[in-house]
């Protein structure tokens, strides 16, 4: 136990290393992510729950978006939560080009978050469907299977990147701030 | 070469690790599958191919290592009725290999004791084969139901939970179904194919270079490994050897992945036992390591960095000193962290005697790869046939005995603070040189590539039609052969353990799935 509290005090700040190699500097991305906190509250009035579906991507795209658990991008002291269930999620966020074998399944994770169900494409996968495009296997782009509302291209983007088509997400829908929302979800169309 | 006194010629193939290929007929492939299983060689992959473009037939194809090196070892099979003799009963991962190259180019392993679907759910039908020339794989069908006939397991208070596809947190999907009795797993079976999205279709037609894209897109986590055995598969087809300071540097970005990808997993692991600060330092670490990537290479997991013929891009002498220094310092941090956790009984209680694999299952089922050398399965391609520059380097291979989650982690330890040390030493004596050779293939041709991958040992072949673009591409993974040995893993262990057995393997999905 002493071990490990000597090591977090040593340790008090990504990029501030032990034995520094390098001079320790506050990322620029670290800093972009500290000002998307204050937005997620005032879209949302509170913490913004994420449902992952890997599509059918190479993995690369995941790599990056667990990058964004770690101590730099910090994003659940952002208020940013990775849930398991798709019932308790706020935002979709869909890797790879979807897989024929994984349409279904993507559609139904879809059905089952609550409205605004606001959908990210991950990577240039998700994004155009990619190098591997569209064929008997592939629905190529995220947006063929499911309505989407921002991409996030890359491959794979960069954490900061998806940080950014995060909160980008939450600013191209202002139908999200609560009222609103609920006013248009009971309003009968006109269209 | 002859291989067993079987009275069949190998070719050597032009690439730097020893790579054999011979055509057979029908005795001689079920009399080398024997003999290779009797001289402990192993089978690396077997594949079909569609050859009738070029005036033959179907053909099945198998790759064993062997002592010798590798063999590359293919039979042609009759138009009307295409089935070649099994190879599951001398290697066991030959079984779900054997379904796939069903599913893809309908060629039939006969009397085989699983002829199930595995690549194909609903999604096409069953006289539709992706592979076969007469179809161009833009066909589109309506989705049919997936009747998967699982394995049911009957009994007193046993019941069955099913997992997946889509799973709990960020990671690739698969199904997997469990047997259990109260918490006890009895039985677990693997149902994959979700990311099947076509690439070996996509391989044909393509050029060289947009093969080599590819390549390194068949599993991001590998992107090193795969690009390299590709571009050694080109290499070898072309006939032409890359530069010294090419090879040095690839080296330098496959110890890189390999160094990423153990620190990935090591703090998942030490996550999935409870143990939050591990992932925190751990993922710190990787970060570190990954914009490090980036700053030398431009890519943080080094995609694109290997391509046929060379490497893409050079590293100037003051970044080959900053990687230096980095991994000084990384060996420092890691042995620090190994320390805690060798010393955190709560850790140890969770990894010791977990998912254990004992030695002498390894063996009967192939276990390969890193997994492999945590059940004694020893053996390394860096080791075993040191190819430019490992001949200069002297690897070691780690080996553990006990096959448990414990086991593989500390091969995990291992092989990182080797492959740091392999970084000091690549980067201590870079040799100057070009960084590549002009590289164009006219004509058919065909050449092989074997890389020691992080997870273990990857295989690429490669063949090319008469204008000299890609007529098939087969890219091969580890995972096939050891998913079926996690399904032997988790028996007798408890439902809760299972993320963390999984984990200690980490076994790609879309690299199997293709
Ligand atoms: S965008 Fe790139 S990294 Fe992401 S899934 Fe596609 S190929 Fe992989």
């Amino acid at each position: 136990m002493w071990h490990i509290l000597k090591y977090i005090a040593r340790h008090r700040r990504p990029g501030a290393s032990a034995s520094p190699t390098r001079s320790p500097t506050l990322s620029p991305s670290r800093h972009r992510a500290h000002l998307i906190h204050p937005d997620i509250l005032a879209i949302l009035g509170r913490a913004l729950a994420i449902r992952h579906v890997d599509g059918g991507s190479c993995n690369g795209c995941e790599l990056e978006i667990h990058a964004l658990n770690n101590p730099y991008y910090n994003i659940e002291g952002l208020g940013i939560k990775f849930v398991a269930s798709p019932r308790h999620a706020d935002m979709l966020l869909v890797t790879g080009p979807v897989s024929r074998h994984m349409e279904l399944a993507l559609k139904r994770t879809y059905d089952a978050i609550p409205a605004p169900k606001l959908v990210v494409a991950i990577g240039d996968c998700g994004c155009t469907g990619g190098i591997f495009g569209e064929s008997y296997a592939s629905c190529g782009r995220v947006s063929n299977v499911i309505p989407v509302d921002v991409t996030v291209p890359g491959c794979p983007p960069p954490p900061a990147d998806i940080l950014a088509g995060i909160l980008t997400a939450l600013r191209v829908r202002p139908s999200l701030a609560p009222d609103e929302g609920t006013a248009s979800d009971f309003t009968p169309g006109f269209n | 070469m002859q291989f067993s006194g079987l009275d069949c010629r190998f070719e050597r193939l032009a690439a730097p690790l020893p790579m054999h290929r011979a055509r057979v007929d029908a005795t001689q492939w079920s009399a080398l599958a024997f003999a290779v299983a009797t001289t402990k060689g192993r089978l690396v992959s077997l594949w079909g191919s569609d050859r009738r473009a070029m005036g033959d037939g179907f053909a099945v194809a198998t790759a064993y290592a062997t002592a010798e090196g590798l063999l590359w070892v293919e039979l042609g099979l009759d138009v009307m009725r295409p089935a070649y003799p099994d190879i599951s009963r001398f290697f066991v991962p030959a079984l779900r290999m054997q379904r796939a190259a069903h599913d893809l180019v309908g060629i039939d392993a006969e009397d085989s004791v699983d002829s199930r679907q595995w690549l194909r759910h609903g999604a096409w039908p069953a006289d539709y084969f992706p592979l076969r020339i007469e179809n161009t794989g833009q066909e589109r069908f309506a989705p049919q139901p997936d009747n998967y006939p699982f394995v049911f397991v009957e009994g007193d208070g046993v019941h069955e939970i099913a997992v997946g596809p889509v799973h709990a947190g960020t990671i690739e999907p698969g199904h997997f179904r469990f047997s259990v009795v109260g918490e006890k797993v009895l039985r677990l079976e693997e149902r994959f194919g979700y990311t099947h999205k076509g690439i070996e279709r996509r391989f044909m037609g393509m050029d060289i270079d947009e093969g080599a894209r590819l390549a390194g897109r068949v599993s991001g986590d590998s992107t090193v490994a795969y690009a390299w055995a590709y571009a050694m598969a080109a290499e070898s087809a072309a006939g032409v050897a890359v530069p010294e300071r090419a090879a040095w540097l690839r080296a330098l970005l496959l110890e890189r992945e390999r160094v990423a990808n153990h620190l990935g997993d090591l703090g998942a692991l030490g996550n999935d036992a409870a143990f939050g600060f591990a992932l925190a330092q751990f993922s710190r670490l990787r970060e570190d390591w990954l914009r490090a990537n980036f700053e030398a290479f431009g890519h943080r997991l080094l995609m694109d960095c290997i391509r046929p013929g060379g490497v893409a891009r050079d590293l100037d002498a003051a970044a080959a000193a900053q990687l230096r220094r980095d991994a000084v310092a990384l060996v420092a941090e890691v042995a620090e962290l190994k320390d805690i956790y060798d010393e955190h009984a709560g850790l140890q209680d969770r990894f010791v005697t977990t998912g254990r694999v004992a030695p002498e299952l390894a063996a009967r089922f192939g276990l390969t790869g890193l997994a492999g050398r945590a059940s004694g399965q020893v053996a390394d391609l860096r080791v075993d046939f040191p190819w430019p520059p490992y001949d200069k380097l002297a690897v070691t291979a780690s080996t553990q005995f006990n096959g448990d989650v414990a086991a593989r982690v500390a091969v995990r330890f291992d092989e990182c603070f080797e492959s740091l040390r392999l970084i000091d030493a690549l980067l201590a004596a870079l040799p100057d040189g070009p960084l590549d050779v002009p590289i164009a293939i006219r004509d058919a041709a065909s050449g092989a590539g074997w890389i020691e991958g992080w997870r273990g040992e990857i295989f690429v072949a490669l063949e090319t039609d008469a204008r000299g673009r890609i007529a098939r591409c087969h890219c091969h993974d580890p995972s096939w052969q050891n998913w079926p040995v996690i399904e032997h893993a988790i028996i007798d262990n408890i439902v809760a353990d299972f993320p963390l057995i999984n984990k200690s393997f980490n076994l790609g999905y879309s690299a199997q799935d293709l």
